[in-house]
């Protein structure tokens, strides 16, 4: 039997479907005499309703119903939720607004849903829509963060006075104010972290039944964690209580986040289905994925860092204005805070840390967590820090990485975080080595010769996955427990079925979740079947985001594995008549250590159903079922080196190579974990150097709001990778695992623009670097040299 | 009503249809040919693509009616029987997709690509995937696929 437990790079199960067109997602999903849902939309930034006025749409063919805000009042809906809290530096609660699913008086972005149409098919939907009138009296908007709190600025919601949600603090300001003040070296930069729109290719679609025998829903949705979505249903918004609630997450085209939220379209249309009638069924178009999608990053930061005369960092100093958009999103309020400043300390040894973070409101889409959600903002400040300090103090970039890695384990930084483990001058060497970096000066040359300047950049990310324990999450005021669940069941004829609470949307859980039972069974991975995405198969579950299904999910499903193994070794030990400690299982068999007798696993769970000759006291069946909750975070680490030339005339940037050095601990499948670096990397690179969302300052009008307008890394755009890993196993988690799903995106960003800036010779440039962008900054470095 | 008689897969399909149904909705609506997606309006992503007499068409730029005549090929009709096509297996074999939706398309794109260009290099590939956006593989193995299908020869 081949291998293909733990570390086999073995092809996916799940592929089959994908590739010959018969996977099943949410839109493919036939459900007999369902109707069609179209949303009415704000086309303003910030208005008053005056009049809906209904009654043309309500005439057109096939129109079923019309419903606004009132209605959703009239039936008491509740509104959407934040569910994490955060407490300004003043000890002042968060001021979260309310966030109806319809917009009633006040609309607050463009796209702001305001009225759902239901008719027989789409196309009426679509026409019925245009008929319905609603009258506004526009007011002033304001779309840029920095702006926001400006006296005078546009007041979105009044329980937030100035847009300011929050003004959050960590760290000791008085030992940060003291190292500086005591540094022999500072250096400081202004940065953005530019607004994105993550663009999962599947946009978000949802199907909603209501069965008036039963009084039970069932809603097909694009979901990340369906338990999740149906807990807030049911718990805040009201519709139903959730053993009335099926929420099922069918086959799902990626994610990257945007599909944890729960967001008013679903809410409404499994309300309307009910006040209908009808089952319900809404796929966002790609212009209503742009408008409605919750977007990503949308940081400006001041940061400052000072240095010794040995150039060890003494202190880092931020302050950043973070971006929540027109309402407060499922978890927007973590990513900025609990996500970001408390990865601050990134790989280094740092003494005193301390950062301040506003979150504000604007007229924009809400902002909420995207790949990599506040970690890829911290790399970007701490990382380029890095390489400005390293230009100023004249020493080079992996030097002063290297002098200020943290190097002894387990090390509390001063922002929370407790790292278990890593060696990050392990990746670092790994990353420089791949990359060639000793021979990048005659490489320089070279290009230099063709006209062509080339740079490279490094860049040693940190993450922390698997946020945990909940205790602790609870403490920081998350709103839900952070651990997973898992239940496996052995089937008489030793088949395996692992229900678990993770979903898949791409990462392949239904093949590595199966080399895990592969491993410790003997089983092949074809006689495994992993069960998720459905709420009335899999009990409970947090879902899929934050890198986090390998080493809270797979550790779940190692918990009942274990304690299904130990139920076999004691109905194995019975049936060959050995005491439990001599049974060892071995390649799918129970031996007895020194002898020749065995039974093979599969035997053993048909004795477990057959129940005739069981341990006393041994109750018939093999099916186990266990709760994880990690005892802490993991943190994967590695350092990415990017290697660019540009063409000062033109401003075109070409990365020619890309290296990345990971170090995610325990790895159960390399492609699967290369796959999902390329992902990360692509995305991360996306944001260097292309992919800018943007809303027009006066109007408030999202200006990119198609792939036309919004530039998406495109094949071109990149090149072959050069991957590799290096392992430190996570030390607080039974399988070693640290998590690879966010990596390349965390990593990327400041190497991409470390390595323009190198090539260019100065110290900032902005995200994304578009040719016209560098072009400007070569111009500006030339005419800087000129006046020399 | 626009009357629309085409062979999909090899099964001749007759049908009537609103004037304005796009290709890529009398593939999934009206023929249940869900394998072929919809991910943008502007015809921008390609997991819409498919074969329209032999060429890689985006069937959701395409009313449905220009369609009547021709034969269509969607990803359902590429495998014969249970063995894949070559691209197919390719996918597979070089972990090509993650989420699986702009696969379908992608792949049809591939087949097309080789179909034209037997041998291409990696720039080649990359130049001629530009009708195709992949939110999750950053194509690198869609890439290193399709070149190991032209390496094979067996892409056509």
């Amino acid at each position: 039997m081949a291998h293909d437990g733990i570390g086999a790079r073995l092809p996916r199960k799940e592929d089959r479907r994908f590739i010959t067109g018969a996977g099943n997602y949410t839109d493919d999903i036939v459900v007999r005499n369902a109707a069609h849902a179209e949303f009415v939309r704000s086309p303003h930034a910030h208005a008053r309703i005056l009049r809906i006025d209904v009654s043309a749409a309500l005439r057109a063919p096939g129109v079923i119903g019309v419903l606004t805000g009132a209605e959703l009042a009239d039936d008491k809906v509740g509104g959407l939720i934040c569910g994490w809290m955060i407490h300004s530096k003043d000890g002042s609660p968060m001021r979260a607004a309310p966030y109806a699913p319809l917009a009633r008086d006040v609309v607050r972005y463009v796209g702001n849903p305001v009225a759902i149409v239901v008719a027989e098919t789409k196309n009426e939907a679509r026409d019925a829509a245009e008929l319905v009138e609603v009258e506004y009296e526009e007011l002033a908007s304001v779309v840029d963060p920095a702006a926001a709190q400006a006296p005078g600025a546009p007041q979105i919601h009044a329980e937030a006075p100035g847009n300011t949600i929050y003004q959050w603090a960590l760290g000791d300001k008085g030992a940060v104010d003291r190292a500086f003040a005591g540094a022999a070296h500072r250096v400081e930069v202004d940065l953005i972290n530019n607004r994105l729109v993550p663009n999962a290719i599947e946009p978000r679609a949802a199907t909603a039944i209501y069965d008036r025998a039963e009084g039970r829903f069932t809603l097909y949705t694009t979901s990340q964690n369906p338990h999740v979505t149906r807990l807030v249903l049911s718990a805040f918004v009201g519709l139903a209580p959730e053993h009335k609630l099926r929420v099922v997450a069918p086959d799902v085209g990626g994610g990257f986040w945007s599909k944890i939220f729960i967001y008013p379209e679903e809410t409404v249309c499994l309300w309307a289905a009910r006040r209908l009638g009808v089952p319900v069924k809404w796929a966002a178009d790609r212009r209503e994925s742009f408008l409605a999608d919750a977007h990503g990053r949308d940081h400006v930061t001041h940061a400052e860092m000072a240095f010794d005369a040995s150039h060890k960092i003494v202190g880092l100093r931020v302050k950043t204005i973070a971006n929540l958009g027109a309402y407060m999103s499922t978890f927007s309020s973590s990513v900025p805070t609990y996500l970001y400043a408390t990865l601050l300390s990134g790989q280094y040894d740092i003494p005193a840390i301390y950062a301040e973070v506003d979150a504000v409101y604007t007229n924009t889409t809400p902002v909420d967590a995207y790949r990599g959600a506040g970690r890829p903002e911290a790399t970007y400040v701490v990382e380029r820090l890095m390489d400005i300090a390293a230009r100023r103090l004249r020493i080079d970039a992996a030097e002063i990485r290297r002098k200020n890695f943290i190097r002894s384990f387990p090390h509390q930084t001063p922002v929370i975080m407790n790292y278990d483990t890593g060696d990050y001058e392990a990746s670092l060497n790994a990353a420089l080595s791949a990359a060639r970096y000793a021979e990048f000066p005659a490489r320089r040359a070279e290009a230099r010769s063709r006209g062509k300047l080339r740079g490279i950049g490094l860049s040693c990310y940190i993450e922390a996955c698997g946020l945990a324990p909940s205790q602790a999450v609870g403490s920081l005021g998350g709103g839900v427990g952070l651990w997973e669940s898992a239940e496996v069941r052995v089937n008489p004829v030793g088949t395996i079925e692992v229900l678990t609470g993770s979903h898949s949307h791409g990462q392949g859980h239904e093949t590595t979740f199966a080399q895990l039972v592969a491993e410790r069974f003997g089983v092949p991975t074809d006689q495994v079947s992993i069960i998720h995405g459905d709420t009335d198969k899999v009990q409970f579950g947090m879902g899929t985001y934050g890198s986090r299904s390998a080493a809270v999910g797979m550790s779940a499903v190692n918990k009942a594995l274990e304690r299904v193994e130990a139920k076999a070794r004691r109905i194995a030990a019975h049936l060959m008549e050995a005491a439990e400690s001599d049974v060892e299982l071995k390649g799918g068999e129970f031996v007895v250590a020194g002898t020749d007798k065995k039974i093979a696993f599969a035997n053993v769970a048909l004795a477990a159903y057959t129940a005739h000759n069981l341990p006393p006291g041994t109750e018939p069946g093999l099916k186990e079922g266990a709760f994880y909750d990690p005892v802490n975070f993991t943190f994967p680490a590695g350092t990415y080196v990017c290697e660019v030339e540009v063409d000062p005339k033109t401003g075109a940037v070409e990365i020619v190579q890309f290296t990345a050095a990971d170090d995610f601990g325990t790895i159960v499948n390399p492609m699967i974990v290369e796959g999902q670096v390329h992902g990360g990397l692509a995305q991360g690179i996306g944001q260097a150097l292309l992919e800018g969302c943007r809303y027009d300052r006066d109007s408030g009008q999202l200006v990119t709001a198609t792939f036309m307008d919004y530039a998406m890394p495109r094949a071109r755009d990149l090149v072959s990778f050069n991957v590799s890993t290096t392992a430190t196993p996570c030390k607080t988690n039974p399988l070693g695992i640290k998590g690879c799903g966010e990596a390349g995106a965390i990593g990327s960003p400041a190497a991409v623009i470390n390595a323009i800036a190198n090539a260019i010779g100065v110290e900032r440039i902005e995200m994304p670097a578009t040719a016209q962008r560098v072009w400007e900054t070569c111009r500006a470095a030339q005419a800087a040299v000129a006046a020399q | 009503m626009a009357q629309i008689n085409v062979k999909v897969n090899g099964r001749a399909v007759s049908k009537q249809v609103e004037d304005r149904t796009l290709l890529v909705e009398f593939l999934r609506e009206t023929l249940g040919l869900t394998g072929t997606h919809v991910g943008c309006d502007t015809g921008q992503c390609g997991a819409c693509v498919v074969h329209l007499d032999g060429r890689a068409v985006k069937s959701c730029t395409m009313i449905a009616a220009q369609a009547s005549g021709s034969e269509i090929t969607t990803i359902e009709g590429l495998a014969k029987g249970d063995e894949l096509h070559p691209m197919q297996a390719a996918f597979h074999r070089h972990h090509a997709l993650q989420c699986g939706f702009c696969t379908p398309g992608m792949i049809m794109t591939a087949v097309d690509l080789l179909r034209r260009i037997p041998h291409p290099d990696e720039a080649t590939i990359r130049a001629n995937l530009d009708g195709n956006l992949c939110r999750c593989t950053g194509y690198h193995n869609i890439v290193k696929a399709i070149a190991a299908v032209a390496e094979s020869g067996a892409g056509v």
